[in-house]
Order: C-alpha cells, then structure tokens, then sequence
C-alpha cells in the first residue's frame, strides 16, 4: 500500500529509541511514520528496567548525552501520562573496600566537573539512604539526576504523543528493503505491506540496527550484549535508590565478550524488586542460563541479605546493541545520503532516548545540533572494518 | 539382551538413565515401564504421593478406607502405584516426592540437568542429571474471567475437584457446576456423590457437537458410552445439564448467594434477556485445560497451536520432542485425558528403552504398534473434544470494563482494552508490559489464555504465536539461586 | 467409581481418620485433620478467605486448588505467601488472613 500523504521521516523501530525520534521530528512539524516488524517496545525495551542514568558514565561525549537526556526526561515526565512510573528516585553507587570507594571518588570528581551531581557517602549515611544494605561497606556516592521510567510504557506513551502530533504508527510491518533515488539518496523503505517514500531514514532499530544498515548498503557493527534480569515477588519499598555497586561501571565499558555480573538492584513503584545486571556476548542465545542467575541472585543477596528469603517470579533476558566503542551512533551516514542511524546504545538506551531523538530531530531539520555529533559517526567503524 | 555402552556409561557417572518429571498417569506409566525393561529412572514429582491432579487421593492420615469412590479408572493406578513400590524398594527408580523441577539445563555432553527445589519453608535445592527426559508436567484449568469471578465462593471446577480428593471437603453445599469441558460432569458427579446439591451443570458449548465427527465417535465407542453413563447419572443426581449456556454474572456482597445464567449463541455471545437467576453458593467453574509447557519451552522443544486453542508440544509417533534426548507424554503434548496418558507413557518408555539399548524385543515391538493405534484413535477423539470446547470468541462480550482479568495484579479488562486501542498493544507480551497482566505470583497462568485473546480482538492481532515463556517454572527463593552460584 | 450418594465426602470414601488436632485461623481456633491442607481445614470451618489484595483490598481464597493460581497464599506461623492449597496443616499452626504483599513486617 502507498501512503498518498507524502512523508518527511520513515523511522524503523518501534522502541524507546524510536519512540523518541517520532516524538521530537513529529512536534517539530515533519510528517512521521515509525514501522517495526513486531510489536510496540517488543524489542530490548521491553527486556530492559528502564534505567535513567548519569552515573554510571564517565566524562566524556556519552555523558554530555546523559545529562542533555536527565533534563529532557524531566521535562516529560511532566508532558506524558503518571503511567510511565517517572521517578527521580536517585543512584547509590556502593564500594565494598576502602581500594573501590578510592576508584569511585575520583571518578565522581571528574563527573562533577563536567555538571553531574554527586555526594560522597560514609558507611553512616549509606545505611540513612538504603537501611537494608549490608553491613560493612566501605562507603558510596550519591547521585540525585539518576532515574527511572517504566520503559515499555513511557515509550507507547511516546509514540501515541507523536500520534497526536499526526504520526503514523505500523507495527506488524517489516523493513525488507532501503529505497535508493537514481542519484544513490535514500528515498523511503519497502516493507511487507508496500513502500513508504521519504527523503529521510532513521535507523532506530536498535540491536537489529545492523541489519537495517545492511539493507542500506553500509556496515553498522551492532552486537547483541545479553542480559538478564531477575524479578522478585512483590514488596514494600525496601530499596529506595537504584543501588549498584562500584564495579558495575567498569563492565559497562569493558570490551570483553566474556560474562560480567555486577549488582544492580531496585524496587519498582508495583513491588518486585528488579535484579540485574549480567552481560555477556553470547549471539541472540535465548535459554536461561543457570550460572548467570545464580551469580546474579549471589550479588543481589550479598548487597541486601534481607532479599535472601524473597521468591524470584521471574527471569528474563534482553540483547542490548553493543557497538565496540559503546558509543551510539547518531546523526546522518555519509555512505548513504537521507539514511540517519539511531541506534547502538547498549545499556543506556532508555536514558538518552530524549536526547537522540532531539539530535535527530535537529538534525534532520538541517538545524545544528546542540551537542556535537561527531563521536557518534555511524561511519567511524570503517576504517577499522576496512578490506584492503 | 545386550546393555549398551550408554546404559554402562550412564550409570557409571551417577547419572540416571531417564528422568521422568510427573508422577501423574503418563509420567508414572513412562517410569515403571522403563523400570521394568532394567533402566535406572529418576521421577520427580511436585506432590507427596504419586497420581498427578487425576489421581490425587485423601493424605494417609484421612484414613480413606474407599478411595476408589472418588475416582473413574482406579484400577489402572492401583496397579501401576504397586509396581512403583516395587521399583522404589529395588532402587530401579528413585522417586523424589515434593520435587519441583523449576528449570532444566543441558550439559555440554548432551546430558540434561535438572533442577528442583524441595522442602517447602526450609527451601533446599537438587539437581539431578539424567541421558534423557520424559515431560509429563500435565495441565492446569483454562479460565475465562466473566463479571463476578473473584468472589468469594467462585472456585475453579478442577480445583473443587482436588480439595474434594485431596482434603475430602466442600467449599460449600449448594453448588453450580459451569464453564466446558468433560471435566465437568465428573466434577458435578463427585461433588453431589460427596453430598453437595448440584442444581445445575452449565456448559457453553453443547455435546450435540460432537456429533460433527461421526468418524471419530464410531471409532471411540467407548468415549461414547462413558459420556451416555455420566448424563444418565447426572440426571439421577438430580443435575440439570443447561447446554449452550453461559454464567454471566454472580451475586453476593460478601460471598456467592446466586449466579445468572444466560443463554450463549454458537460463538458463545450471551443472547439479551435470557439471564435466569440460580440461587448457589458456591460456583465451581472452568473451560478445559492447558498444557504446562514451562519446562518443554526450557529445553528449546517445539509447540504447535491445537484444536483446543492451547500450545502443546509437538511430538512424533515416538513421543519424541524436537529436541533429542526429550520425549512427552500425557498433557504436555495436547490435552487429551488419562487413558491416553497411560498409554503415551508407556509408549515412550519403549521409544526410549529402544533407543537406549538400540532395539527391542519383537513384544514390545507389537505392545509399541498396539499403543501407537491407540493414541491414534483417542488423539483424534482429543481433538475433536478441544474443538467442540474450544472458548467462541464472543465470550469476550461477557466482560464489563471493570472485570478483572488478572486476579493477581488486578488489572482490569478496560485497562487491557486500552492499552491495545490506544497504546497499541496487540500481543500478550505487550499487554502485560502496559499493563502487568500476567505478571503477578501466578506468571499468567489464570489468565494467560484471556489475555491472549483480548489482544487479539482489540489490538492489531500481533501475537507472534507460541506459549508463555516462563524461564522460571515456579518461585525460587533468590538464596537457593544464590547457592548455585561458582564462589568468587 | 461407586454409585453411593454420600452426606459428607468422609463418609463417601468411609474415611477413618487419625485423631484431629486445634490450629487457629485469626485468633479463632479451628479444626484440622492429619494430612489435611491449610486450605483444606479453613473450608472445613466454613471460611473461603484468607487473604487480601495489594491493589483494591480484595477478599480471596483457594481457587484453583492445584498451587497454580496463587490465590490462596496465606500467613502461616508469621511467614507470608504461603500457598494454602498445598502447604499441610499442622497442630498448632497460626494462620493469619494476609494484607497485600504480607511484608509489611519488612517496611520500616
């Protein structure tokens, strides 16, 4: 079928990614329609907790992305329904030796340097903020920009915004093939259902972003990272904070295809406390994998020994896209003129939703940017991919 | 004859031959068969003693001196229950009572792990490793929601059933009988044999159906006479049997003092104006059943949807899953009664000795061609039964906005209802992230079923097809999974 | 199976039960019979609810019977979430109707 309205933006990907994207391209007056082959955040948004982060990254342009997205969620939270279960709720990051909280501190130093908010915390004043942690830690820090969001909902809820805003929304309906002008510019999409034309492209297909990009023509080095996430029965609200501990950090950013379990552990505004965090490159393996969890429940419980007697409901898994440098890639691809790549996020993708969607938007828009894109040039792998 | 290096190798490395998960009709009849042909079996078994939810007796200290009177085909436990002492007391099998298996895993070698928890408070772990598996996990009652169904007094039919069994009680004495299935007039019979009254059975579908498939009804001659027997009782019983009928509503403020019953067109839209009033207090309900697939869908084996509307397990005429070292048997590969339970257990067993040892002897050659006609024949019959009971898709009109569908997280069939039209939600997986369906203590199993169905009418029709994947077959407590992890 | 027509299931399987034994339900004592569920004996006093929910303070009960549904999850002797339906009766046993999640104990 073709669409008799002419489009501005095809955006592929129905995720908080592309929720995001439809959002802020579709209020600043561009004609929107945002396809994905399943449902509505059925991919990692889905699988993921919904994490609002500055912590956990360090100086650098992903945090600069970070804190451009903190004021952006805050600014929705106050624009979309209570439904999305918004909180600023706040990070606690714990270190267990005297060695970690010597790690910890120099890296909240130089967070705060570049506007992260962050407080040091003694043994006392980490138990006032989380009474149920164990004992014996060396102490932590505070970050009060931390939040968090139901992801699933705050990007339906996105996308029926971008509705209003006259959006088109088709899931059910997949990209199979790049539309290409006779001069090479991308010029729509072909899908099971027929051809949407366009001049733009987003590719915000998250951890399938790479196969979008192979439609086009050009590589995109995403890998699935898989991770699992461990709910518990329902409960008061034991753990205020999102609690993780100092090592968690250095796994986000490790490069190893190898396992990485750090505890990450909150409470939701339902009761089940959510327990993660594991990564691992393990392809789209989707079977539970017994080590994994049981590692994942032996962090959990060291952290908050009063989870020791809870039941786990429930395990589940995610394929966060993993680009080598854990950096993004958002802003127009040079090898494919009109295709816009905003996808790659790994973990983080919940958080700076709000800020690639307005860089994309801004973008598009032929506006300049408000933070510069160049460290998330989607066509920064070639050199390294590149067959003489 | 000849024992192959597996059965050397296996026993060797403490690893049993066969583990069997279900102590019901098909799990037990795979077990002692095996055992009986000289393979060393491990059966696990959520219960205490063996029978499954169909065989379920009064706990020893009831002193049940006729526990017969409660059951249809008794004889045929009895007799596999004595075999199974047997085998307890040589150690061919190990029977672990109170085991839930809450997931399996398969080792490099090909080996399967399986892991259970026991002990009720004091939750302790096993894993037990095992060349093969038989999945006889059986089924749990199918429901449909319907304006008044969490009040007190409105029980699952199946669920009246085991408490009667089980703990020889009534959660009442004047008790309507209502939903579909065959399942309902054995529950109608045993509770007015109990001494509750029983005014009315209810059934949405109407039995004249079955009469679509004279093929298979010839073929079953047997099915036809037992369903002969139990109107014939029914009506004894003083049992009104009201087809083509549906409850609609139930009253009571605190508990159930009556249910309206209303009558239901072929797709079971209720028909304006025909609700009549039955005083009750109790409402024994339920729509069939559905296949527990958590531990099928664990090892990566293969489903198919059924006549029935529910997922089962896709199997050969060997009872062999998509997966190698994984048979079937019973429920678990589609919903079709004991009798075919019993003989899908035994069929494996023989596909498995056959494999173990690479042939059988040219009896069990003939036993194995006997069985598999029969399954044949009552798989068919199985099928016509899920058809005919299969829920028509009007029974979504029985629904108010404000009817739970979710009993454990309370989410109402307006809140599904909107989170497809207008967040465009159109599968279960989306539901229940919009909305939590199916995300409580009971991982959707109530209303799994309901919700997929929802989703479907009200939203874009996008179900990717397939079970629930629940990775975690029950609750675990997050120490018994800690205690597995490597230290450091 | 027989075609009698019992008043009671006891009588109709001819139970001849071990001596029973007091548990209580709320404070108020009840009865329980060797080998009996929870859920069994409080339908034997003639109580269908134990439980309330988290969200609307809902009455519940066993439902189905089986440990599928989680309806039924009771306080016993202090510990919550206990499924009823399954989980033997003993003498002695304190069964408290459960509020919400039945953590509330932990919250503080």
């Amino acid at each position: 079928m073709l669409t008799r309205h002419p489009l501005d933006v095809v955006i592929v990907g129905a995720g908080m990614v592309g929720a995001a994207c439809a959002y802020y391209t579709s209020r600043s007056g561009l004609s929107v329609a945002v396809v994905d082959r399943g449902p509505v955040a059925g991919g990692t948004t889905g699988a993921g907790e919904g994490n609002l982060l500055v912590s956990d990254k360090v100086p650098g342009p992903e945090l600069e992305l970070a804190l451009l997205s903190a004021s952006l969620w805050q600014q929705l939270s106050e624009e979309l329904p209570e439904g999305i279960e918004y909180e600023l709720k706040g990070g606690v990051v714990v270190a267990a030796s005297e060695d970690s909280l010597a790690t910890l501190s120099a890296t909240a130093a130089g967070q705060r340097e570049e506007g992260v908010e962050a407080h040091h915390l003694t043994p006392d004043r980490l138990r006032e903020l989380e009474p149920h942690l164990a004992p014996h830690l060396a102490g932590g820090c505070h970050y009060p920009q931390d939040a968090q969001v139901q992801p699933a909902l705050a990007a339906a809820e996105l996308l029926r915004a971008a509705t209003r805003a006259g959006a088109l929304v088709r899931p059910g309906e997949e990209v199979v093939g790049i539309l290409r002008s006779r001069e090479g510019a991308v010029c729509g999409v072909r899908t099971t259902r027929g051809e949407l034309r366009a001049p733009v492209v987003v590719n915000a297909g998250g951890t399938w972003g790479g196969d979008l990009a192979a439609l086009a023509g050009v590589n995109l080095p995403v890998l699935p990272r898989r991770g699992f996430v461990l709910v518990t029965e329902p409960l008061p609200r034991l753990i205020r904070h999102k609690v993780y501990a100092a090592e968690y950090v250095a796994d986000v950013s490790s490069g190893s295809a190898a396992l990485q379990t750090s505890p990450v552990v909150e409470g939701t505004p339902s009761g089940p406390v959510l327990i993660g965090a594991s990564r691992e490159r393990v392809g789209f393996d989707r079977t539970l994998s017994v080590p994994v969890v049981a590692r994942l429940a032996a962090r959990a419980a060291d952290l908050f020994p009063v989870l020791a007697d809870v039941r786990v409901l429930r395990a589940y898994h995610g394929f966060r896209p993993y680009l080598p440098d854990h950096l993004p890639a958002i802003g127009p691809d040079p090898r494919a003129p009109g295709l816009f790549h905003a996808c790659g996020h790994e973990g983080a993708g919940i958080g700076l939703a709000p800020a690639t969607g307005l860089l994309i938007a801004e973008a598009i828009r032929g506006k300049r940017p408000v933070l510069d894109l160049a460290p998330f040039a989607p066509d920064r792998f070639d050199a390294t991919c590149h067959v003489p | 004859m000849p024992h192959s290096t597996d059965d050397h190798r296996a026993r060797e490395t403490g690893c049993a031959t066969i583990a069997v998960v279900g102590a019901g009709p098909a799990g037990l009849a795979a077990a002692v068969t095996a055992a009986d042909h000289g393979l060393d079996v491990v059966l696990l078994d959520a219960a205490t003693a063996p029978g499954g939810q169909y065989y379920r007796s009064p706990a020893d200290g009831l002193g049940a001196t006729r526990p017969e009177a409660l059951h249809h085909h008794w004889r045929a436990f009895a007799e596999l229950s004595s075999r199974l002492a047997a085998h307890r007391d040589t150690g061919a099998i190990r029977h672990l009572t109170g085991h839930q298996v809450w997931t399996v895993e398969r080792t490099g070698d090909g080996d399967w792990i399986l892991h259970a928890v026991t002990g009720g408070d004091e939750e302790t772990r096993t894993a037990v490793r095992a060349r093969r598996m038989v999945l006889a996990t059986g089924a749990h009652e199918r429901q449909l929601p319907f304006p008044g169904w969490t009040l007190p007094g409105v029980v699952s039919a199946a669920g009246a059933q085991a408490m009667l069994k089980s703990g020889l009680v009534l959660p009442g004495r004047r008790i309507v009988v209502a939903g579909s299935g065959p399942l309902l007039q054995a529950v109608a019979l045993s509770l007015t044999r109990a001494g509750a009254s029983v005014p009315a059975l209810v059934e949405a579908a109407g039995y004249g159906a079955y009469a679509r498939a004279p093929r298979v009804l010839a073929a079953n001659p047997g099915k036809a006479a037992e369903g002969a027997r139990f109107g014939a009782a029914l009506a004894r019983a003083g049992v009104r049997v009201l087809g083509h009928r549906a409850v609609t509503e139930v009253h009571g403020d605190e508990r159930v003092e009556a249910v309206t019953v209303s009558r239901v067109d072929r797709r079971w839209r209720p028909v304006a104006g025909t609700g009549r009033r039955i005083a009750c207090d109790v409402l024994a309900v339920g729509h069939g059943l559905v296949p527990q697939l958590e531990l099928a869908v664990a090892a990566g084996c293969a489903t198919r949807p059924g006549p029935d509307g529910t997922h089962a397990v896709t199997l050969d005429e060997q009872l062999r899953t998509t997966v190698p070292g994984v048979w079937a048997a019973g429920e678990t590969g589609g919903v079709g009664g004991v009798e075919l339970a019993l003989y899908e257990g035994e069929l494996a067993a023989l596909s498995i000795i056959r494999e173990a040892r690479g042939g059988v002897r040219r009896q069990e050659a003939r036993r194995a061609v006997a069985l598999r006609r029969s399954r044949r024949r009552l798989r068919a019959f199985a099928a016509l039964m899920g058809a005919v009971h299969r829920p028509g898709a009007g029974w979504i009109e029985w629904l108010t906005g404000d009817t739970e569908v979710c009993r454990c997280e309370e989410v109402t069939a307006g809140r599904i209802r909107s989170a497809c039209e207008e967040l465009g939600a159109g599968d279960t997986r989306t539901v229940k992230l919009l909305t939590r369906a199916g995300m409580g203590w009971c991982q959707g199993r109530t209303c799994g079923f309901a919700v997929r169905e929802l989703a479907a009418v009200h939203g874009a029709g996008q179900d990717p097809g397939g079970p629930d994947r629940r990775p975690l077959a029950c609750p675990v407590k997050l120490s018994t999974l800690a205690d597995l992890a490597d230290p450091g | 199976m027989r075609r009698t027509r019992a008043r009671t299931p006891a009588e109709l399987v001819g139970a001849e039960p071990e001596p029973e034994f007091r548990l209580t339900f709320d404070g108020r004592p009840i009865r329980g019979l060797p080998g009996q569920t929870i859920a069994a004996a409080l339908w034997s006093a003639g109580i269908l609810t134990w439980r309330t929910t988290r969200v609307h303070d809902r009455p519940r009960g066993a439902f189905c019977g089986i440990g599928a549904c989680y309806d039924c999850l009771a306080t016993v002797n202090g510990r919550p979430n206990r499924r009823a339906c399954l989980l033997p009766a003993a003498p002695g046993d304190v069964i408290t109707t459960q509020e919400g999640d039945g953590h509330a104990a932990l919250d503080g």
